[in-house]
């Protein structure tokens, strides 16, 4: 949304008297720094030694990085981070490719069946993964996946929620695109790879973002599927360090500041974009 | 069976062609990842192999949350290890699986086992027969906080013998602030550590009554001495206010940060208390009651041999378990993990007795009961409600224990 | 392929008319092989890794596997226990109780701060992303945190706070009566930045005509609110009912690493169901008898679905 539009927007309320915007708007600030108290608590506490933890001033005293350093050194947190990378950009790239694709052939190919598939896939958005734990760890431990990064990904290479938002966003592309270029004599699969995706970048994106976050955060399923402290994630990592540390509070928000740390910059770096795609799967999806 | 099948497959990485001799006997022994207890199994496999240049062992190894699984899966594929590590608390559902096979008894005989190893090994019997014997066990004692006890005006080289000592010692500990919250702790209350045991196996018991029957499978704290034991520990927070359950989270973090002055704990917390610089500590054998009466919990991991074993692979897996139960086997284990030695002669000696960390937990051993838990998890968690029942909910002692045995009683008979 | 083949813009439904019959019939037979190339690998997946395990979760629920043993043929049993079991009901309560309170106050105060949001001009993608960041942390790290705030003073930051001004000390999670709404709070803080964005979607999409025909008929602005605002949002409200609903369905993270010491206590007073399938499946190694309580779970959340979306329809 540009800055044009914005105010465009707002415009209708400019009858507004002064002093109530400004006391809505002090009200809302006030409730934004609340809202990030934890996480301001989090980094200062973070930055404390640990005769300082007790200290619970917002402002450290004796600022050190040194509780970072100790986690970073003396616990599986590289290998945490690095293997949710790995898990959440892998199943991200999957998502973006088949759900687009499967979205895609949903919603410009007319053929037998296509009804049923898609009230196939729709219907597994009403099955909680909850009640696929069980079955998916009974089908791990036999075909070897448990404690495996396959095993951490598999049940979410493809969701329901990716195909029926992309199929959405693939109905309101005109079928003239793809027509030109079946004139041009290009393979299907090209057409959808050159020409219709780019047509949908924004929900791509959207898509990404979601499915990012989600396997970024994820918990349930790779704290059941994974064994070894070599193949956590950052969230199960993080958890059983916690217990582990015995807790050590000043430890526990330096880990919980790591695992923060990255998508906070990231949304920095692409509020706008970020802000966009969870509208844009909000309102479509 | 096509699951044992597949899980043999699964299993089948660990069955590498042995490069051995043609002639030598490979065995295969069991234990999950502790980086220290591996150091010390290789240490003995090293021994044990230049003593039997016949036979060869390999050390396979699981982490901790996937062995349980590993041992049942490979014994449906047929392919279990010749010697394991087991909990005491597995040995039920190890033995109605199938998955041991008694010791021989020319190879152990019972009256040796009886007379030289600590009597909570009888954990391991069954029927008449034992199912496998620790290299080494672990117990409680009384950790002390001595700068806080030297504040207070306590005498830090001597810290409470009795359970009144104990209050008393913990009421000139503990302070609070003028609104009554509490600043410093005198004794840590935490059911969900270790406080469970020391509820069931010692203060039931030294209010005069009974935790289970011998074999474990009745719950027989619901008496008077078991709501007099409840009332003790729940008055610590309630009368005496010198403990609280959550204070610091946990006990263990309220004593490491220096905030109470004596907690309950393990062998096993020693690791992570040795790290503590603010102040020195110190153990002592758990308190005794008016009477004297002592007793203890202990803990331990066996060592079995695999239900399908025979022949020359069965003599080897014998000589092996005798190896790691010998007292050599205890001196490396004590010094490498630091656990204490499952034989009397091996731990009681002298030097042992003397040491002022190890002593007060070998003390222990002598008065030590070891609980049959069928699920442990949920038997602690009846243990942890019943405190909180009386603590949050303001029930009484009679009522809270009463229906915490018939939890737990119910938790026992749908186990069998 | 015929690179000459003609296409009518009468492809509307996106079938290619092409000349001549066999010219039409090899493309139908070519895009339905396209068609099922695409699909080969999803339609694999979905059937292995969803509905597979959907039937198997069915079939586990009514057998006695324990892991150990051979799964053995029970029929109900494990229904019956859990029906029996005081303490499912307890987590049956308890469950509903993070969806009634959490969805209307979370979605109260998210559309509150999205409506108040919308007409603030100055900083306002700052005060924006104030509101947003909670949504973009990961709930296992940052129930530490919350665990944190919740302590007994000295080391609690809220009590801390209320001791400074002279308040009684709280035992939130130490509390049978605070510790549920304790948790609860911290699946608010985290959602409410996602609600508020889509608030603000479906707000924006509100065309401006309907304001200003209202104003000219003299509506105030809680009329507004009330006639235009409110009813044009149905949509995006049943959109965020339904996902808040599930969500604390399904509260899992938060419980599990704020009562690491006594899972789901004090007195289970926290726990919800998946916490318990947790339990009895991985800690207690009680398969079917999980697979039971996940059947369950499914039906709950069916249940509440298509309650919703009734209830909501039929309101108009």
């Amino acid at each position: 949304m540009t800055d044009t539009d914005r105010q465009e927007a707002l415009s209708r309320y400019r009858i507004k008297i002064q002093p109530g915007r400004i006391l809505i708007w002090t009200l809302l600030f006030i409730g934004g720094i609340v809202m990030i108290t934890p996480l301001l608590f989090m980094f200062s506490t973070s930055l404390k030694p640990a005769s300082d933890v007790y200290d619970l001033r917002l402002i450290p005293a004796h600022p050190t990085l040194s509780n970072y350093v100790a986690v970073l050194t003396s616990t599986g947190f590289v290998r945490w981070f690095f293997n949710s990378m790995l898990v959440a950009v892998s199943v991200t790239c999957s998502n973006v490719f088949f759900d687009s694709l499967v979205g895609y052939t949903l919603a410009k190919f007319r053929f037998r069946g296509r009804r049923f598939i898609f009230l196939a896939i729709l219907s597994t958005l009403m099955i909680p993964t909850e009640m696929l734990v069980i079955p998916w760890y009974l089908m791990s431990a036999n075909f070897g996946w448990l404690d495996t990064y396959w095993g951490i990904m598999f049940p979410g290479m493809m969701t329901g929620f990716g195909t029926f938002l992309m199929r959405q966003f693939f109905e309101g592309v005109p079928d003239d695109f793809m027509e030109a270029a079946r004139v041009d004599g290009m393979n299907e699969f090209v057409i959808w790879w050159k020409i219709a995706m780019p047509l949908v970048a924004p929900a791509l994106s959207a898509l990404a973002i979601f499915t990012f976050l989600g396997n970024w955060t994820a918990f349930f399923w790779p704290l059941i599927v994974t064994t070894s402290s070599e193949l956590y994630t950052l969230p199960v990592g993080l958890s059983s360090f916690a217990v582990e540390a015995a807790i050590q509070w000043e430890m526990i928000m330096t880990g919980a500041a790591l695992a923060t740390i990255p998508t906070l910059l990231v949304f920095l770096l692409f509020q706008r974009y970020i802000v966009r795609g969870v509208m844009l799967a909000g309102v479509k999806g | 069976m096509k699951k044992a099948l597949l899980l043999a497959g699964l299993l089948s990485g660990f069955s590498l062609p042995a490069f051995t001799a043609a002639q030598a006997v490979e065995i295969e022994y069991w234990q999950y990842i502790y980086e220290t207890r591996v150091n010390a199994m290789d240490q003995l496999i090293k021994n044990f192999e230049a003593a039997n240049p016949d036979i060869t062992v390999k050390q396979v190894t699981f982490p901790y949350a996937d062995y349980q699984t590993r041992i049942v899966a490979a014994n449906m594929a047929g392919k279990g290890p010749d010697v394991m590590q087991l909990f005491y608390g597995w040995l039920d559902k190890f033995v109605a699986g199938g998955l041991l096979q008694p010791l021989g008894k020319e190879a152990f005989p019972h009256d040796k086992i009886e007379a030289d190893f600590f009597p909570i090994v009888t954990a391991m019997q069954r029927d008449g027969e034992y199912y496998g014997l620790p290299t080494a066990v672990r117990s409680l004692a009384l950790f002390y906080n001595k700068k806080l006890f030297a504040d207070s005006g306590l005498d830090p080289a001597n810290p409470p013998k009795t359970l009144d000592e104990l209050v008393a010692a913990s009421k000139v500990i503990a302070k609070h602030d003028d609104a009554g919250n509490m600043l410093t702790e005198g004794m840590t209350m935490d059911m969900s550590g270790q406080d469970h045991h020391w509820w069931r196996e010692v203060l039931v018991r030294q209010f005069g009554g009974e935790p289970y029957t011998d074999d474990y499978r009745t719950v027989k704290y619901d008496s008077e001495a078991g709501a007099k034991a409840l009332s003790f520990y729940t008055d610590l927070q309630l009368k005496e206010k010198v403990g609280q359950i959550g204070f610091m989270d946990e006990g263990q973090a309220a004593f490491r940060a220096g905030k109470a002055g004596m907690t309950i704990d393990g062998t096993f917390r020693l690791g992570s208390f040795k790290q503590i610089k603010d102040f020195e500590w110190g153990v002592a054998e758990l308190p005794a009651n008016a009477d004297g009466y002592q007793s203890n919990y202990s803990s331990y991991f066996a060592n079995g041999i695999g239900a399908k074993v025979k022949g020359e692979k069965l003599e080897a897996a014998e000589k092996f378990l005798a190896y790691v139960t010998s007292p050599e086997a205890m001196k490396i284990w004590l010094d490498v993990v630091g656990e204490l030695p499952a034989k009397r002669e091996v731990a009681l000696t002298d030097e042992n007795t003397a040491n002022p960390i190890y002593g007060p937990f070998l003390k222990g051993l002598a008065d030590a009961h070891t609980t049959l838990f069928v699920d442990e998890a949920a038997q602690r968690q009846t243990a942890m409600d019943m405190a909180n029942r009386v603590l949050i909910n303001g029930q009484t002692p009679e009522e809270s224990v009463a229906e915490a045995a018939k939890q737990e009683q119910k938790i026992i008979d749908d186990a069998m | 392929m015929p690179s000459t083949v003609q296409t009518s813009k009468g492809a509307a439904q996106g079938r290619p008319e092409g000349g001549g019959f066999t010219d039409r019939f090899s493309m139908r037979t070519k895009r339905l092989f396209w068609v099922w190339t695409f699909l080969a690998l999803p339609v694999l997946f979905y059937s292995v890794i969803r509905f597979y395990p959907t039937i198997d979760a069915f079939r586990l629920s009514l057998t006695d596997w324990n892991l150990m043993n051979k799964p053995k043929f029970i029929g109900f049993e494990n229904y019956a226990k859990l029906f029996s079991d005081p303490k499912f009901w307890q987590v049956f309560r308890n469950t509903f109780a993070y969806l009634i309170l959490g969805t209307p106050i979370s979605l109260l105060i998210s559309f509150t701060v999205a409506f108040a949001l919308d007409r603030i001009r100055f900083g306002h993608s700052f005060i924006r992303a104030l509101y947003f960041l909670p949504f973009l942390t990961t709930a296992a790290a940052m129930a530490w945190v919350w665990r944190w705030f919740y302590q007994p003073a000295p080391i609690g930051v809220i009590n801390d706070l209320l001791s400074s001004f002279g308040l009684m000390q709280q035992p939130f999670l130490r509390s049978t009566s605070q510790a549920l709404p304790s948790i609860m709070v911290t699946a608010i803080w985290a959602g409410l930045g996602f609600q508020i964005i889509i608030f603000m979607a479906g707000l924006r999409a509100i065309p401006s005509t309907f304001y200003e025909a209202a104003r000219i008929d003299g509506l105030g602005e809680w009329a507004i609110l009330k006639k235009i605002t409110l009813p044009l949002l149905k949509p995006t409200t049943i959109f965020l009912v339904v996902m808040s609903s599930i969500g604390f369905l399904r509260i899992f993270d938060q419980v599990y690493n704020m009562t690491t010491n006594d899972p789901g206590g004090p007195l289970g007073s926290t726990k919800p169901l998946v916490l318990m399938i947790y339990q009895s499946a991985f800690s207690s190694y009680q398969m079917g008898y999980a697979a039971a309580q996940t059947v369950v779970l499914f039906l709950i959340l069916l249940a509440i679905s298509l309650l919703q979306l009734w209830i909501l329809r039929d309101k108009k």
